[in-house]
């Protein structure tokens, strides 16, 4: 009863604010309700007993992706009226683009309705089954274990596109003046004053 | 307390509902009072070490300056600047408030006494404290004010910085105690050092992960010397500068909420919780809840002792030690835990 009522509560407000992430104006209220969506999917995986995945939604899209998004989104300069101008030119396009989601949707359906794809049981048959085992332990069991070179690869495809990103957009500037936390704490008072006695009348030579 | 309240005639589900209400209710209320006297008792501290006085007027020592203070905010004006975003404007404080309250759920008081005593505790903590940033952007935004902005997309910066190599502290402290239940983490510490000692914190390979876990906490909660996102010299009163009356008072209690929990994680994660420091048989005889409320307030002591003694960062410093210093090494200790473990531990080769 109270899974039933909280499976629907969720799904509804996760269809919900997706339809308002595609029809609200403004853009930052488009990546608040986005987060709502978010939120409401995890709710979704701690109800069919996923409680490490939803976890990870939350702290990696909600946590860091979302407010990414929303750090960008809020930078805009947005002018509505510039954003309603090209409706009725792009209008077409968006209507050719609709069309064919609604006919694979269509045909999704259709196909799944007429049976279920047979797709083969490779993967069932090594990985390991875990009785009574958390959802953490079984995901690190097949992670690290049947899949851990691809995890792995996986690991150094993200190092190589993170390198990639910050070689792209670094650039090396001459005109800052970076501070050298080690060479300020190295410095004593004598490296940086000096104590004269100057004879009246004749000042200081530096 | 389900069975307690099944036993006095209830079915499951409307037991398990009222024990459920009451755990937040037990929870919640204390909170609430603790957080009053913790604004009390940080001011009397900061008074003391700048030679003030600090509270006293109000009630036997100034006690009673914080229900004042709270009387005070609920009897003003709640002022929306005309150009603000009045829905996201009002929801920013009731969100950060909320996610303050949120981690609590966890939290274990004593053996047994979790609210909720799930598998990814740990996880959890990490997921709603990665949500307090949004009570502060939005409310940054929706003010629709320079200041705010500017402390909004610090704050924004800050708070992620900080998560990441709080994230990396936290996996030592799990890899060592072999499991995301908070109850679980506290009892793997039960003499976990020379046999005697509970906590991780005299574990010499933990002990610099506490030493890191504590400043972050300091930075992730945004307190001195890291409060940068209300840098008054710099921001006016940063985010919270379009505040006023009871919005503002739920972001101040939001805030000294979230520093308790810090105050918390602290005790739980590396001090043992409600735990005795020596696993010794007399020293149980204390209450559990009562070491973790000692505990607490150490740490609460030390926090405020930073606020009033240490300057503010300056905000290029604050990433340098953020991004330079406190991930690659904390990042560098989770190789070292889980080299040694595997060494120790889990024999050597899998």
């Amino acid at each position: 009863m109270i899974q039933v009522f909280s499976f629907y509560l969720f799904a509804a407000l996760t269809i919900l604010s997706a339809v308002f992430v595609i029809m609200s104006r403004n853009p930052v209220h488009s990546v608040l309700w986005l987060i709502m969506a978010f939120f409401n999917a995890a709710g979704l995986m701690v109800l069919v007993g996923a409680e490490f995945i939803a976890m990870l939604l939350v702290i990696v899209y909600v946590g860091a992706v979302a407010v990414l998004f929303l750090f960008v989104v809020m930078m805009l300069d947005i002018d509505f009226a510039e954003l309603r101008a090209g409706f009725v030119k792009n209008f077409p396009l968006g209507l050719a683009i609709a069309l064919v989601l609604l006919a694979e949707l269509v045909l999704g359906i259709g196909a799944y309705s007429a049976g279920a794809l047979e797709m083969g049981h490779a993967a069932a048959a090594a990985s390991p089954q875990i009785d009574g085992a958390s959802n953490i332990e079984s995901i690190g069991a097949v992670l690290y274990g049947k899949y851990l070179f691809l995890f792995e690869s996986a690991g150094i495809i993200l190092l190589v596109a993170m390198v990639g990103a910050i070689v792209l957009t670094h650039r090396e500037r001459k005109d800052t003046r970076g501070q050298n936390i080690g060479r300020q704490i190295r410095r004593r008072p004598q490296d940086a004053t000096v104590n004269v006695r100057p004879e009246v009348g004749k000042g200081v030579q530096l | 307390m389900t069975e307690f309240f099944m036993n006095l005639g209830m079915n499951y589900e409307w037991a398990w509902f009222v024990a459920t209400i009451c755990g937040i209710l037990l929870i919640a209320l204390p909170l609430m009072l603790g957080v009053a006297m913790i604004i009390y008792a940080d001011r009397k501290i900061w008074a003391a070490m700048a030679l003030r006085r600090g509270p006293n007027v109000v009630g036997p020592f100034g006690l009673l300056q914080s229900f004042a203070d709270g009387l005070k905010v609920f009897l003003q004006e709640t002022i929306i600047p005309s150009a603000a975003n009045k829905g996201l404007f009002l929801i920013a404080p009731i969100i950060t408030f909320t996610v303050a309250l949120l981690a609590w759920a966890v939290i274990p008081f004593n053996s047994g006494a979790i609210l909720a005593d799930i598998n990814v505790g740990l996880l959890y903590v990490l997921a709603i404290s990665s949500l307090g940033v949004y009570g502060v952007v939005i409310a940054g935004w929706a003010s629709n004010s320079k200041y705010p902005f500017f402390s909004a997309m610090r704050a924004a910066a800050q708070m992620i910085s900080y998560e990441v190599s709080i994230g990396f502290i936290l996996i030592c402290v799990v890899l060592w105690a072999g499991s995301f239940n908070m109850n679980e983490i506290v009892q793997a510490q039960k003499g976990t050092v020379l046999g005697f000692i509970n906590g991780f914190v005299a574990n010499p390979l933990l002990f610099p992960m506490w030493v890191l876990f504590l400043i972050s906490g300091m930075a992730e909660t945004a307190r001195a010397p890291f409060d940068l996102t209300e840098a008054e010299s710099e921001l006016v009163a940063g985010y919270q500068t379009e505040y006023s009356s009871m919005a503002f008072a739920l972001y101040w209690l939001g805030e000294y909420a979230n520093v308790l929990l810090m105050c918390t994680l602290n005790a739980v994660l590396f001090w043992g919780g409600y735990l005795p420091p020596f696993d010794w048989g007399p020293l149980y005889v204390v209450p559990g809840f009562v070491w973790l409320l000692v505990k607490i307030l150490f740490f609460f002591f030390i926090f405020s002792w930073v606020k009033a003694t240490v300057p503010r960062y300056r905000y290029d410093q604050l990433m340098r030690l953020g991004w330079k210093v406190f991930l690659p090494m904390s990042l560098l200790w989770v190789v070292l835990v889980s080299g040694w473990l595997m060494l120790t531990r889990y024999g050597g080769a899998v």
